[in-house]
């Protein structure tokens, strides 16, 4: 078991001495053993959020960084003691993979034995004994994640911070490891904060997820409310895929140039509605067709097919659907939209 | 396909021609210095007389050349290998400005340089008649190829990340000077050291106003026994300093082979995964 | 990184860079203005009739070593770097071992080809000509500096064909280009910036490269040497740091144009 800390920020802005401000004045909360996810697009100020708790940035003036009741502010990185793993993984290549995880250890003057001993531990806790000896230039890039994870936890951190592990590897790779971080982070009860522009990587690891947008946070919440109830049309854009229908409120029927959606909550003055490809789908036989559009693209995808429909509209409504049946491009297609599904932003 | 082998040809002779443009010279002193009569030619006999002549009146040279290329090598490592270090992680203007500023003693004719030195500390007797003298001038010129040495190294891997990663794990910055960058910058040094070491024993357009009768260099020594001593002396004394500087050219060849550039995509993490 | 750290590291080598340089160059500076002439010395360079004959010779031998060595080294630098056959590396090891022959060695090997028993002249003799004795004119100077500048400029042509695309070849190609049009339109264009900052070095070498002239002295009238014989003969050491300055700011020129050139950066060296 790690010692889990809670970790805070409070009022932490970050202006880089050209001026660019990547960061605004920004509290957050971040409960012992859980994994918060920071996420957004590049320049969005995710990087320089976990750079400050890692103490390999100072925030402006006025901000402070507290691990547990410590204000660790003034504290440069090598004395904070956090584990860090970084995208291009940061392994020593003068090193052997043992040696990289021992580094830590032997900074902190553990003995031969000890640092042995949790060497010989952390190698088991990543399945990679066999690499033990060997050096950094002979493994694949999952392999080099795995050590650095190891380097990173040997030294009992009091947070583990992990700036987009994963995306310097392949798909396939990345869902296999993302699983094992997942299991390790639960395994381990350690604070996590993981910095990601992969909004599947967020939903997948985060306890929960800061969405945030040029340097500010957007919305903080767990995956599902994120999903289901997105503050904001950046967030609702951002996380998933949404359809959109624009046009205009009369009753309780949205009126839009494909048809309309009858939706009894429907606020009087709401010019679009939003909802999930997965609340949308081919009318059943016999049902009313409100929603006709013409099939611009259908990508078979084995299990479903990906149908791209144009409805009039700006872009075309995304759905999937059983791939049972055969689109054809131009083929007309009455659509129906889940009542649940829907919302205004 | 005639046609190419045709110009394949033409190359091929052209290169071998360039080739004995620049070997044949070499070879040709290397034998003038071991002839008994170069004019008469080979049949005059072979001698080891004037190698043993030059060793007698100029080894002094030699070892005087040797000191000063290892003294070189020293300061330019405690110079250079900090200011490279530097260098490479301050991308800033300022330090473009000291790269800059770094390679005028080799822009500038070294004949301008030993003027100034000797402008400027010439009526320092003590030291202008010391070897000290001309190791100020050598390092002047052979530093900027020390520091681009290093630095060339360094900017190819990621240094402020692998600090960054060291840091985290509680490495202070001597720490991580001594674990991290010194050791990845080992190349970079030890090119940057023959290369020094081979330019500090080759020195002439400096050393010549900088030497003095008691503090004569090899290439010094060269110059003297080329302007005023018969061609077999200048040849014997030829081919020792090829006997010195041969080994440290062949040992920065092969450090400096470039690696082969790869063009196809290769994904190392396409390898077995577990 | 840390002020404090930064200066700490730059400390040494600043020292040491204005101690030895940066002063005696400012010393320099003003002595050339000392002598009779007073400042009007920096314009010797171009208004005194014989300095200004040395500087043309001086350009003249430089523009004429850097074509010659671009040109001979491209052809040898781009074959050697795209075909592979049995002693290869042998051939390339003999090319660059030259690599770091001082000037003064240099002055030497070209007495072995051209000189009173050399090479070129046993040759022509052999053939029944006459024997040609170049060794200690401005074209034995000028071979000099191309024997001094071909195992640099071969290496760095070397490595820029290495990173010469071979796609593009083939692109080329596959639209029907000649062996020749695919040099001119895409092997020499992709070797420009390496052209041109070798062609730097090696002119700026050329420029103010003292050894090779010193043994081949006689009959040469560079501007080094004018410095050198100003210097020691006449003892004029105010005229000698004018001229040095005259002579350093056109290496220096050479170099600076180059590299907004190239968009690289250059260095030279001899």
């Amino acid at each position: 078991m790690m010692q889990a800390v809670p970790i805070s920020l409070e009022n932490c802005a970050k202006t880089f001495t050209d001026g660019t401000r990547a960061l605004e004045p920004v509290d957050l909360a971040i409960a012992a053993g859980e994994t918060l996810v920071l996420l957004g697009p590049s320049g969005c100020g995710k990087t320089t959020t976990l750079r400050l708790i890692a103490g390999l940035e100072q925030p402006d003036a006025g901000g402070r960084v507290l691990f547990g009741g410590e204000d660790v502010t003034a504290l440069p990185i090598e004395k904070r003691n956090v584990g860090m793993v970084f995208q291009s993984y940061a392994l020593f290549p003068n090193m052997s993979v043992a040696e990289n995880i021992a580094y830590g250890l032997r900074l902190r003057r553990q003995s031969a034995a000890e640092q042995r001993a949790r060497v010989g531990e952390m190698l088991a806790l990543m399945r990679i004994e066999r690499l033990a000896d060997r050096s950094i230039d002979q493994l694949s890039g999952g392999q080099r994640q795995r050590v650095a994870l190891a380097r990173a936890l040997a030294v009992r951190p009091r947070a583990l911070l992990l700036d987009e592990p994963l995306t310097a590897l392949d798909a396939k790779l990345r869902d296999t490891l993302r699983f094992e971080i997942d299991s390790l982070l639960r395994e381990l009860g350690i604070t996590a904060i993981y910095v990601t522009h992969d909004q599947a990587e967020a939903m997948a690891l985060g306890d929960r997820i800061v969405v945030m947008d040029h340097g500010r946070i957007a919305q903080v919440g767990a995956p599902r409310d994120i999903y289901q109830r997105p503050a904001s049309r950046y967030v609702a854009e951002f996380i998933g895929t949404m359809n959109r229908l624009s046009g205009h409120a009369e009753g309780e029927v949205f009126r839009c140039p494909g048809g309309y959606v009858a939706w009894p909550e429907l606020p009087a003055t709401a010019r679009e509605i939003l909802f999930r490809p997965e609340d949308t789908r081919i009318a059943a036989e016999g049902e009313a067709a409100s929603l006709r559009g013409t099939v611009s693209a259908a990508f078979f995808c084995g299990d479903h097919v990906r149908l791209f429909v144009d409805v009039g509209e700006e872009r075309p409504l995304v759905l999937e659907t059983p791939a049972r049946r055969e689109y054809r491009h131009g083929e007309t297609v009455a659509l129906a939209v889940e009542r649940h599904g829907l919302m205004v932003l | 396909m005639q046609h190419g082998r045709f110009l394949y040809g033409l190359q091929f002779a052209f290169t071998i021609a360039v080739c004995a443009f620049l070997v044949v010279p070499v070879v040709m002193s290397i034998l003038a210095g071991l002839t008994v009569n170069y004019f008469v030619g080979l049949e005059s006999g072979l001698t080891l007389r004037w190698v043993l002549e030059v060793w007698d009146g100029y080894r002094d040279t030699l070892f005087l050349s040797l000191g000063l290329a290892l003294a070189c090598l020293v300061l330019t490592l405690l110079l250079g290998v900090p200011l490279a270090y530097l260098l490479a992680r301050s991308r800033g203007r300022l330090a473009r400005a000291i790269e800059e500023l770094l390679m005028l003693p080799v822009a500038v004719p070294g004949l301008a340089t030993a003027l100034g030195l000797i402008v400027a500390y010439g009526g320092l007797a003590g030291f202008r008649t010391s070897a000290a003298f001309i190791l100020v001038g050598h390092v002047l010129f052979t530093l900027p190829f020390m520091v681009r040495s290093v630095l060339a190294v360094l900017s190819v891997i990621d240094l402020p990340t692998l600090e960054e990663g060291a840091a985290s794990l509680g490495a202070g910055f001597a720490q991580r000077f001594r674990d991290i960058v010194l050791p990845n910058c080992r190349n970079g040094i030890l090119a940057g050291a023959l290369m020094v070491v081979t330019l500090s024993m080759g020195e002439f357009n400096m050393t010549w106003l900088l030497h003095t009768p008691f503090t004569k260099t090899l290439p010094v020594g060269l110059a003297d026994a080329y302007a005023s001593l018969r061609l077999e002396i200048g040849s014997a004394y030829t081919l020792i300093f090829f006997l010195l500087i041969t080994p440290l050219l062949l040992a920065l060849q092969a450090l400096a082979r470039p690696r082969r550039t790869v063009f196809a995509e290769r994904d190392p993490s396409a390898e077995n995964d577990s | 990184m840390p002020r404090r750290q930064f200066l700490l590291l730059l400390l040494p080598a600043a020292l040491f860079f204005s101690a030895f340089f940066l002063l005696p160059m400012a010393r320099l500076f003003f002595i050339g203005a000392s002598g009779e002439s007073g400042w009007l010395a920096y314009l010797a360079i171009v208004t005194d009739a014989n300095y200004f004959r040395a500087l043309w010779t001086t350009l003249a031998v430089a523009a004429v070593t850097t074509v010659l060595t671009l040109a001979i080294s491209s052809i040898a630098g781009v074959f050697l770097e795209r075909h592979r056959f049995p002693g290869r590396a042998a051939l390339v090891a003999a090319m660059t071992l030259p690599l770091a022959f001082p000037g003064v060695v240099v002055g030497f090997m070209v007495i072995m080809l051209a000189g009173r028993q050399g090479i070129i002249g046993e040759v022509f003799t052999m053939f029944g000509g006459e024997r040609p004795i170049f060794a200690y004119s401005l074209a034995g100077l000028c071979m000099g500096y191309v024997y001094f500048s071909i195992p640099r400029t071969i290496l760095t042509i070397m490595a820029a064909a290495e990173k010469l695309d071979p796609r593009l070849e083939e692109a080329a190609r596959s639209f029907g280009a000649t062996p020749w049009q695919v040099v001119r339109d895409v092997i020499l264009p992709g070797l420009r910036p390496a052209l041109i900052s070798a062609g730097a070095i090696c002119f700026a070498t050329a420029v103010g490269a003292f050894g090779t002239a010193f043994t081949l002295a006689t009959r040469i009238e560079v501007l080094p040497m004018v410095i050198y014989t100003e210097f020691t003969m006449s003892a004029n050491i105010a005229m000698a740091a004018a001229l040095s300055f005259s002579l350093g700011a056109v290496a220096w020129l050479a170099l600076a144009v180059a590299r907004s050139a190239s968009g690289s950066t250059v260095a030279a060296a001899g």
